[in-house]
């Protein structure tokens, strides 16, 4: 793939390989999404629609939102995150990209963490873009959409790398839906909590650096850790499919 | 030394061990469990605050130490799986997974019926219980996925993949959820009160979590013996042993 | 005795339903899945020996090979 001279130094050459997987990875997945924007839209519809629920079912009322904002915005990204691991791995698993990507002399758990990361881009970026319009819609005040959208900012990469694993472990099962959901929601729950820890915390203008880099040292251990867990996952899925 | 190990890792070693081993299993652990609930519900004083309604904890806390325990022993078995692909761990955890989601259930239950009487609500939200819910889950996506892979071999390495991400996850969880606890309650209510008990409660509460231990590990001799004879069925040895004459 | 009387036992100074619906529950389902081990071991066990009976003893699991003798002497 480099056609360089003999005298480059060998651990050059490696490194601006792996780099340069690493970026074809990432941008194959994101040039096909825009061939196939079905996967980008619906998270995003599915993401305002479970927010839109809450006033309809519960309580329009502004106090009402205001308390529940943060929680209704947190919880519906992280459904909308959870609705669409399901095409993370399956389009290449489908036409055999993904075989290919395991055979590559790049390290896998590096290809993986290219493609979580290519996955935020297209889920959990426009979600976070789209909170101020929807923070506003349940009265929540600027500081603290503000603060929501730094948590959503730090939170969402952590939920397509946790989800990644398990987005990997039930590649080609039949029901994979459920079953991922069952399997990913529990590690979900502490960044949640934090997410949204934080966000009530900025309402009663309490600090918030503390939560803001406990949820930072989350984001730090899920991009060192999660990759292993999700390309040992996808070698034993593809050796049993 | 690596005899040893290979002997550990033989299903017929484990099986021929786990038959000798589990009569003792079963009755020092109904003795001493026996014991402990008898003297615990009859015998130890009632509590000044709570009355007779802290006798649950002869059942709550044995279930809740075992539920958690369960599911390390799982994932040191999980590591096993998949650094050394030794077979006999994951018939551990196929065969312990269904025990320790049903001990995590059983605390579940006796905490939030225990609460009632303490707090007049027959669920809370505290940060022990809600900890446990979650590890419910935990478990139950360690049997879904299990079942759901076909294949004995990848099924046994997804699994063991979960369970230890998910013991991973456990001190994050913990963490959180008494950290969201603290957020929503002014006081956090104890459900058990270990510095302050007297003997006459923690000794029958020892023996019961040492008597529930022993019988887990009958239980799990039990289910693992059946998983090796699902898996065995085929080899001689197997066949030796539903002759008649042979000793299953 | 830490209770006067058997009744005195059984009503836990009120929190009987309490504390007897706990150990009622943590030993019925406890019981249960004993039961249901022990009936799937038993099972396991039926079926190694019916396979066993059925197939003959052969190491494989697999049928014993169908063997047609041929006469190739010259009678």
């Amino acid at each position: 793939m480099n056609s360089e001279g003999p005298n480059r130094p060998a651990g050059r050459r490696d490194s601006a390989g792996i780099l340069a997987a690493m970026k074809a990875v990432m941008l194959g997945d994101l040039k096909s999404s825009f061939r196939q924007p079905r996967d980008l839209v619906n998270p995003l519809l599915f993401f305002v629609l479970v927010v839109m629920l809450f006033p309809l079912g519960v309580s329009p009322e502004v106090a009402f939102l205001q308390q529940a904002g943060a929680g209704i915005l947190w919880v519906a990204a992280l459904l909308s995150v959870l609705l669409s691991l399901d095409h993370l791995f399956r389009h290449d698993f489908d036409d055999g990209t993904l075989e290919q990507l395991v055979l590559q002399p790049q390290p896998l758990f590096l290809l993986v963490l290219a493609k979580s990361m290519a996955h935020w881009v297209l889920t959990g970026l426009p979600l976070v873009l789209l909170t101020p319009l929807l923070g506003v819609m349940v009265h929540l005040e600027g500081n603290s959409i503000a603060v929501l959208c730094l948590t959503l900012l730090i939170g969402t990469p952590v939920l397509s790398l946790i989800g990644a694993i398990g987005a990997a472990l039930t590649l080609g099962l039949r029901s994979a839906g459920v079953l991922l959901s069952l399997m990913i929601i529990p590690l979900y729950i502490p960044v949640l909590i934090f997410g949204t820890g934080t966000v009530m915390a900025a309402g009663e203008a309490a600090p918030v650096t503390g939560q803001l880099a406990l949820m930072g040292a989350f984001l730090v251990l899920a991009l060192t850790l999660a990759p292993f867990a999700s390309a040992a996952a996808l070698r034993i899925s593809l050796s049993n499919a | 030394m690596w005899q040893l190990f290979h002997k550990l890792g033989s299903p017929k070693w484990f099986y021929g061990i786990a038959s000798r081993l589990m009569p003792w299993l079963l009755w020092t652990g109904v003795a001493l469990f026996m014991a402990g609930i008898i003297w615990g519900l009859a015998f130890a004083p009632p509590d000044y605050l709570q009355g007779n309604s802290y006798r649950i904890i002869f059942i709550h806390v044995p279930s809740a130490f075992l539920a958690q325990s369960v599911y390390i022993m799982m994932a040191v078995a999980a590591l096993v799986t998949l650094v050394w692909r030794m077979k006999l761990a994951d018939v551990f955890v196929k065969s312990a997974a269904p025990v320790g989601a049903l001990l995590t259930f059983l605390a579940l239950f006796t905490g939030a019926v225990w609460g009632k009487p303490t707090w007049g609500t027959w669920w809370i939200w505290d940060a022990r219980l809600t900890s446990m819910l979650i590890l419910l889950f935990l478990y139950f996506g360690a049997i879904a996925l299990g079942s759901a892979i076909a294949d004995e071999k990848s099924s046994a390495r997804a699994v063991a993949v979960l369970v230890l991400v998910g013991v991973v996850n456990i001190p994050i969880i913990k963490y959180s959820v008494e950290w969201w606890n603290t957020l929503h309650q002014p006081a956090t209510f104890k459900l058990t009160e270990k510095p302050s008990m007297p003997a006459d409660m923690w000794v029958p509460l020892l023996m019961a979590v040492l008597g529930l231990y022993l019988l887990f590990g009958w239980l799990a001799c039990l289910r693992m013996q059946t998983e090796i004879l699902v898996r065995e069925g085929r080899t001689r040895w197997v066949k030796e042993l539903v002759r008649p004459g042979g000793n299953a | 005795m830490a209770f006067d009387s058997f009744d005195a036992f059984v009503a836990m100074g009120g929190h009987g339903p309490y504390v007897w619906a706990c150990y009622f529950v943590f030993f019925a389902l406890s019981l249960v899945l004993v039961l249901w081990s022990r009936a799937q071991r038993k099972a396991a066990l039926q079926g190694v020996a019916r396979r066993s009976t059925g197939r003959g003893e052969t190491d494989t699991g697999k049928a014993p090979a169908d063997f047609v003798r041929v006469d190739s002497s010259n009678h």
